[in-house]
């Protein structure tokens, strides 16, 4: 029975399961904002910020060396990590329109498909085992900066493609060397869609656990140190969430509601802010870096 | 003016300067192909030994044992296929229906607001959805979802035992909603793609929205669709903390969805610290046969989404 | 490249619109970023403000649950006993992790419930420094149950599943008046490498000749239908949340989380409980080698006396007898530290927090014997006591 009616009910049954889709994809996502600020806030004080994570799940104490650990390991990762991605990123955008070009591009597309735990299982048998940096910040800064390479990488070649042709060439008219056009021109232009990268990678890096554990491994002390094992929030959540002691768990939540936050407001900055600049233009610019970005 | 004419170029006769930068820029450049080149190496060198003993059986091997050192990858293999595969069920036609909704149905004010919040999804890190599954999503299937299941389909070998929560049916649910922002979005990238000449094709010829969507944009961005599954897959392949916390760690294979397993990430989160010798040989070349395969997926997957974006120019809008 | 001719018209045009609005936003960003890098800064002073890395000294070990709240404890006694200079850190893993990394060297002591083999003793030279000892407890999940009775051979058979549910007429043959539910169990044991594992497979290998010989004494036991948690605190929380569970864990967690508990048969015959007092009692009359021994057949297992609690076991600090190596970072303050910590942990200083959290607290003679270990450590051939 072809009627219309029939059609049309067809069509408004459609658009009812598409929207249902929606609404039950979203449970998940509001739920879990619910249920980590709902737990974890009733954690959060000056003192759980500042205390040290002791692990006996006794009184005063608190994920401050975790949350330093986060930004020393992301710091270190961004260190190492950002130059090398962005280098590489300008080199196959502006000079790589040749075989060694290509093979770069594939080659870091080939780093971004390691699952994560296999890229800390490698820095284990890199720093850790064969440089003897034993369980190290440095070990899983190393870990975390080659997952921030071929983000960065990716997201810059993107981003400086984007840039139009007519300036380059206006700036080689004008007598500008190449070098400076690359820099004060084109990266200048390409501006919002590398810092978007490199901030989205940066977020991203900061909520890995996997390469961590047996990189950074534990501290529940304050180190600021290379060579010795640091704390991080992802590995307090870990090492917490399974735990029968109601205070270490609370250690988990309010680590995850730090982390959380941390993580989305770099994401929601970016896509406010830098959204706004360029107008209609897109942020994730395409499903490439959208998988490289695991969004 | 004779000065500025000569330092303009292209390629061929450079200043210093240029040269310099770029060779300095080509030697970052290469250094990331050494670091890619030495990591696949030392991920094959070091599983040499475990290669050399089990052989081409290792894939085929079901015993994960440290005592009698014999040690093979198809429990975890079997694992990372179900709970992929569950997440693919569940999570594809949720994704295909939020980006129908996305690209098509959607009016223009809520469009953005609610792609960003899809993606926000994905922001949210690994171990976070790890938690959150352990306490609301597990109780919520052990309770609910599955007793539901078992009551109709409890004679079925997938549904035997207890229902514990911590199985790889839970570990496939928390994997599908992880997949959802992935699929969902390059989907909607897809569909959008497709030109409005054949929407307005449909809709002169007295289509309804649905029929539209379904004639001239789903099957027109059929293969993009499907490579945006495939991208899906390739997330859950890798996969490693929210698997981990949720999987119940038993390395045996169990076609009942409601017994514990392992994936080929989780045993390797699992086993690292204790493993040594032959098994830490064993557990890398279960790196490799991960790496290989996520690589694969991978490579199919932008092969057919390429397809798609390529042969159809892009008509911006969205994010 | 046509790509980006066709994006020309309209990027040109944007550009030219806004050709360098470094904008407010790349200002606020840049300047998230000083704030982040100004906050680091300024930890960093604090940090050495806060006692100084130069003089402190950071130890790592890894490995062991089994005592691992006590190690913790004592980590956070010791540091503010010592000013502050000597930092303690126990990443816990397992005894199977623990072993490892101190083979690989990438620790400075490991724990583990589970003494080296023979083999491995000889080759590394290893010592054995048991620090406590403790009972590992039947832990289940029934609140309808108080106080359940088992024995060796049954408690057997439920890990081996020949007994799946709770009113099996084995477990009700041992409690008798009590109103077992007709559910099932849901045996959760240990997912990694494990002393308590060693320990609790050694105790069911005793009791049961099916045991033995299907699934044999072992830090990794290949369980039938068993759900695998990480770490003891993994498998206390498991019992915690699963009805109708049972597992395996050390007193300690489940004293301090309330987990119901079951009483065991012992060798005499009583149906005994857990405590510090039963597993010393059960320790009484081991014989100990010396720190540089074989200690592959160390074993309080189901130990003769009317007290004695059938599952206990020691749990060792392994560190090596020369502490100097070319590839630790140990230097001779850092490993004259870590003897004199594990030291105070076995004398009274440490063994004073031992009942407290469950654990037993060593007899004399242990101590002694662990004396003796400690002042044979030699760091480049110099002794460090």
């Amino acid at each position: 029975m072809n009627t219309f009616a029939y059609r049309r009910m067809k069509n408004r049954l459609a658009s009812f399961a598409a929207l249902a889709c929606v609404v039950l994809a979203l449970i998940p996502l509001v739920y879990i904002l619910f249920m980590v600020v709902k737990t974890g806030a009733p954690a959060i004080s000056w003192g759980f910020l500042t205390n040290r994570t002791v692990g006996t799940g006794g009184p005063g104490e608190g994920i401050g060396n975790a949350i330093l650990g986060t930004l020393l390991l992301v710091f270190y990762a961004t260190l190492m990590g950002l130059p090398i991605g962005l280098l590489t990123g300008i080199y196959v955008s502006e000079y790589g329109n040749n075989k060694i070009g290509y093979t770069v591009r594939f080659f870091n597309d080939l780093l971004a498909n390691f699952p994560s735990i296999v890229i800390g299982l490698l820095a284990y048998a890199l720093v850790v085992n064969f440089l003897q940096f034993g369980f190290s910040l440095f070990a899983g800064s190393v870990a975390l900066a080659i997952i921030m390479i071929p983000i960065v990488s990716n997201t810059t070649e993107e981003a400086l493609r984007m840039v139009p042709n007519s300036l380059r060439e206006g700036a080689l008219a004008l007598g500008v060397p190449r070098w400076r056009t690359v820099l004060k021109v084109i990266l200048v232009n390409g501006k919002s869609g590398v810092t978007t990268g490199v901030l989205l990678s940066v977020a991203r890096i900061t909520g890995e656990t996997a390469p961590l554990l047996l990189t950074a491994f534990y501290s529940s002390y304050w180190s600021t140190s290379l060579k010795e094992p640091v704390a991080s929030l992802p590995l307090t959540i870990f090492r917490n969430y399974n735990s029968p002691s109601k205070e270490l768990l609370q250690q988990a939540w309010g680590a995850a509601l730090v982390l959380i936050l941390i993580v989305l407001s770099i994401n929601i900055g970016v896509r406010l802010f830098l959204r706004k600049r360029t107008g209609k233009g897109k942020v994730v610019k395409n499903w490439k870096q959208r998988l490289s970005l695991r969004t | 003016m004779r000065a500025a004419r000569s330092r303009l170029t292209f390629s061929g006769r450079s200043s210093g300067a240029d040269k310099l930068f770029e060779y300095g820029v080509l030697a970052i450049a290469l250094s990331t192909l050494i670091l890619v080149w030495g990591l696949v190496l030392k991920l094959a060198v070091d599983a040499q030994p475990s290669i050399d003993r089990f052989g081409p059986g290792f894939i085929i091997g079901m015993q994960w044992n440290p005592n009698t050192e014999m040690f093979g990858a198809l429990p975890f293999i079997f694992g990372t296929l179900l709970t992929s595969g569950i997440a693919i069920l569940i999570g594809v036609p949720l994704s295909i229906g939020i980006a129908v909704y996305l690209s098509e149905l959607a009016p223009p004010w809520v469009r953005e607001p609610l792609a960003f919040v899809v993606e926000l999804l994905a922001a949210v890190p690994s171990v976070i959805y790890g938690l959150w599954a352990m306490y609301a999503l597990r109780p919520f299937i052990a309770h609910s979802i599955e007793p539901f299941f078992m009551s109709f389909l409890g004679w079925t070998p997938l549904f035997q035992g207890n229902a514990v929560g911590l199985d790889k049916f839970t570990a496939g649910v928390i994997l599908a909603i992880m997949i959802i922002p992935t699929v969902a979005s390059v989907s909607k990238e897809t569909m959008r793609a497709v030109p409005d000449s054949q929407r307005e094709a449909a809709l002169s010829l007295g289509a309804t929205r649905y029929e539209t969507t379904r004639i001239a944009v789903l099957s027109y961005a059929r293969s993009g669709i499907f490579g945006a599954c495939i991208l899906g897959l390739g997330r859950a392949l890798g996969e490693t903390m929210a698997v981990t916390m949720t999987i119940g760690n038993a390395n045996r294979i169990s076609w009942s969805l409601l017994d514990p397993g392992q994936t080929m990430s989780s045993l390797i989160a699992n086993n690292w610290g204790e493993a040594q010798g032959i098994q830490l040989s064993a557990l890398i070349e279960i790196g490799l046969v991960l790496f290989i395969v996520a690589l694969i997926v991978n490579l199919f997957a932008r092969l057919m989404v390429g397809r798609i974006m390529k042969a159809v120019p892009t008509t911006g809008g969205g994010l | 490249m046509s790509e980006q001719k066709a994006n020309i018209g309209k990027a040109t045009e944007e550009k030219v619109a806004m050709p360098h609005k470094g904008g407010n936003s790349m200002i606020m960003v840049v300047g998230a970023m000083i704030v982040v890098v100004v906050v680091i800064a300024a930890i960093f002073a604090t940090g050495l403000l806060n006692g100084g890395t130069k003089e402190s000294v950071t130890l790592t070990g890894a490995g062991a649950t089994f005592p691992m709240p006590l190690i913790l404890k004592w980590a956070d006694e010791y540091y503010n006993s010592t000013s502050h200079k000597v930092k303690i850190n126990y990443g816990g893993g397992g005894s199977g992790a623990g072993i490892t990394q101190i083979k690989d060297k990438h620790v400075d002591f490991a724990g583990s419930d589970a003494p080296l083999s023979a083999t491995d003793s000889s080759t590394y030279g290893l010592l054995h420094i048991p620090e406590t000892l403790g009972p590992i407890v039947v832990a289940y999940n029934e609140p309808s149950v108080v106080n359940l009775k088992l024995d060796g051979p049954t408690l057997a058979k439920i890990f081996m599943k020949n007994i799946t549910v709770w009113n099996d007429a084995a477990i009700s043959a041992l409690n008798p008046g009590v109103t077992l539910p007709t559910d099932q169990i849901t045996v959760v044991v240990r997912s990694d490498s494990s002393g308590t594992t060693f320990a609790f497979s050694g105790y069911l290998a005793v009791v049961s000749t099916e045991f033995q010989t299907l699934y044999g004494q072992g830090k990794s036991v290949s369980w039938k239908e068993a759900i695998g948690a990480s770490g003891n605190p993994g498998v206390a929380q498991t019992v915690l949340t699963t009805p109708h569970s049972i597992g395996y864990i050390e007193l300690s967690y489940a004293k301090k989380n309330n987990i119901q508990f079951a009483l065991l048969k012992n060798q005499d015959g009583n149906f005994v409980t857990a405590s510090s007092e039963t597993a010393a009692a059960a320790a009484g009359s081991a014989s100990l080698p010396a720190g540089n021994g074989d200690w592959s057949h160390v074993s309080i297992l189901d130990a003769p006396g009317a007290d004695s609690y059938p599952i206990a076991t020691f749990t060792y600090i392994l560190v090596y007898k020369e502490l100097y190596n070319d590839q630790s970072k140990m230097n001779k303050t850092a490993a004259k530290a870590l003897v004199d910590f594990v030291w105070w942990a076995v004398h009274d200083n440490g063994q004073s927090f031992s009942s407290g959290l469950y654990y037993a607290p060593l007899p004399a003679s242990v101590v002694s014997l662990n004396e003796a270990t400690l002042n044979s450590i030699t760091y480049n051939g110099v002794a460090l006591r």
